[in-house]
């Protein structure tokens, strides 16, 4: 079974003006597609194929050396974008609630310490990389940040939250302005969706 | 003493239709002043700020690291494309490259491979060692061959800045757009000052 692209809960443009339709697009369409494409190739009639892009990108430590680096970039770049779409949505924004909020004023320090940590995971990664909410092997939360398409995944971490900061997510709108793309990208968390990936990774 | 961005060697037009006037403004205009704005806060007051930026490049590490050595890439790169250039290389270098390639035909492949294969962010480079052995190198993000005590011949940027406003997620077509513009002159002067032979 290959892996397909997965479609959007939203259009293209529904994301505006925090985040563009050309942009959407390109990133869905292009880019995701990509690294969909390289990886079906690369674990095409291995054991791997059946299972979910999150269990192999978590067993990338165990994959055979020949297909190791296609797990990391492009297993990581479709697990990775798979869950950055879910967790934006149009009008949304705002901040988290219920046992999240919770958890984010007790492991982080409440959400303007969270924000300030995860704006400058996201503005200090330098080169092409991601910034994460995940949850650690023992449940608490941490902000972090991966380069290229690794993910928290692959250090026993489970993201609920990811900011794709390659130049490809917002060179068309924001440019150089990486911090700009970072402030609008708060207005688009869906919080209920990142308190729903808390629940299950919690258990 | 501030580090200062260099005059491009030609105006931002000039290697259209491999890059547009636009794509350049913000390369240049935006992305190579960033890094030396950024380094010039970094080091400011410091020892450091009085070193050369090559030899910032080649003692430093971390933040300071990454904003000498994009600024001191940025600079190599527009240095080793030219308006109205492109063609093959001769003499020395070009002796060199069939002898440690192949071919030009070769060459030209395994550094378009280098550079299409790049995951993420770099610089795809041509360097040589002391003996003037060359080598394809590519580096992610600001990494340079300095680094190895290389010497740098000729570099692309890979960076999705480079190139992301003219072709999109399109870089086999940046890539191969790059040769019509390298300065072959310039990196055969480059080789010839990294052998000795200038």
């Amino acid at each position: 079974m290959a892996y397909t692209l997965p479609q959007l809960a939203y259009s293209y443009d529904a994301l505006e003006p925090h985040i563009d339709a050309r942009t959407m697009e390109i990133h869905h369409t292009r880019h995701h597609q990509a690294y969909i494409d390289k990886l079906n190739a690369a674990i095409g009639g291995t054991e791997w194929e059946a299972k979910p892009v999150e269990e192999v990108v978590a067993g990338v430590a165990q994959v055979s050396d020949t297909i190791k680096t296609a797990v990391r970039n492009h297993g990581g770049g479709h697990a990775n974008h798979s869950l950055f779409w879910t967790v934006m949505g149009p009008g949304k924004g705002g901040e988290p609630s219920g046992e999240l909020a919770q958890a984010i004023q007790a492991d982080l320090g409440g959400f303007d310490a969270f924000r300030e940590k995860f704006t400058a995971a996201a503005l200090g990664r330098f080169g092409s990389g991601w910034a994460w909410l995940s949850l650690d092997s023992g449940g608490r939360l941490v902000v972090e940040d991966t380069p290229n398409q690794n993910s928290p995944l692959m250090h026993g971490h489970t993201p609920i939250l990811g900011i794709d900061v390659w130049e490809h997510a917002y060179y068309l709108k924001y440019q150089y302005r990486r911090a700009d793309y970072v402030a609008a990208f708060y207005h688009v968390i869906d919080w209920d969706a990142v308190l729903e990936r808390y629940r299950r990774a919690k258990g | 003493m501030s580090f200062q961005l260099p005059e491009l060697p030609y105006g931002l037009g000039g290697l259209v239709p491999f890059l547009s006037e636009e794509q350049m403004q913000y390369h240049y205009g935006k992305h190579h002043a960033a890094y030396f704005t950024k380094l010039n806060a970094l080091v400011a007051g410091k020892a450091e700020a009085d070193l050369s930026l090559r030899q910032l490049v080649l003692q430093s590490s971390g933040a300071v690291f990454n904003n000498a050595a994009q600024a001191w890439n940025h600079t190599f790169f527009w240095n080793g494309m030219a308006p109205g250039a492109g063609g093959d290389p001769g003499g020395a270098l070009r002796e060199a490259i069939n002898r440690d390639f192949g071919s030009f035909d070769a060459f030209r492949k395994a550094f378009s491979d280098a550079a299409v294969g790049l995951f993420g962010s770099g610089w795809t480079w041509l360097a040589c060692d002391g003996q003037g052995k060359l080598e394809i190198l590519a580096l992610s993000n600001a990494d340079t061959p300095l680094k190895q005590g290389k010497e740098p011949l000729l570099t692309l940027d890979v960076w999705e800045h480079a190139y992301y406003i003219d072709y999109r997620n399109e870089r086999p077509r940046y890539v191969e757009g790059f040769w019509g513009v390298v300065n072959w002159e310039a990196v055969a002067r480059n080789y010839a000052s990294a052998t000795g032979a200038s």
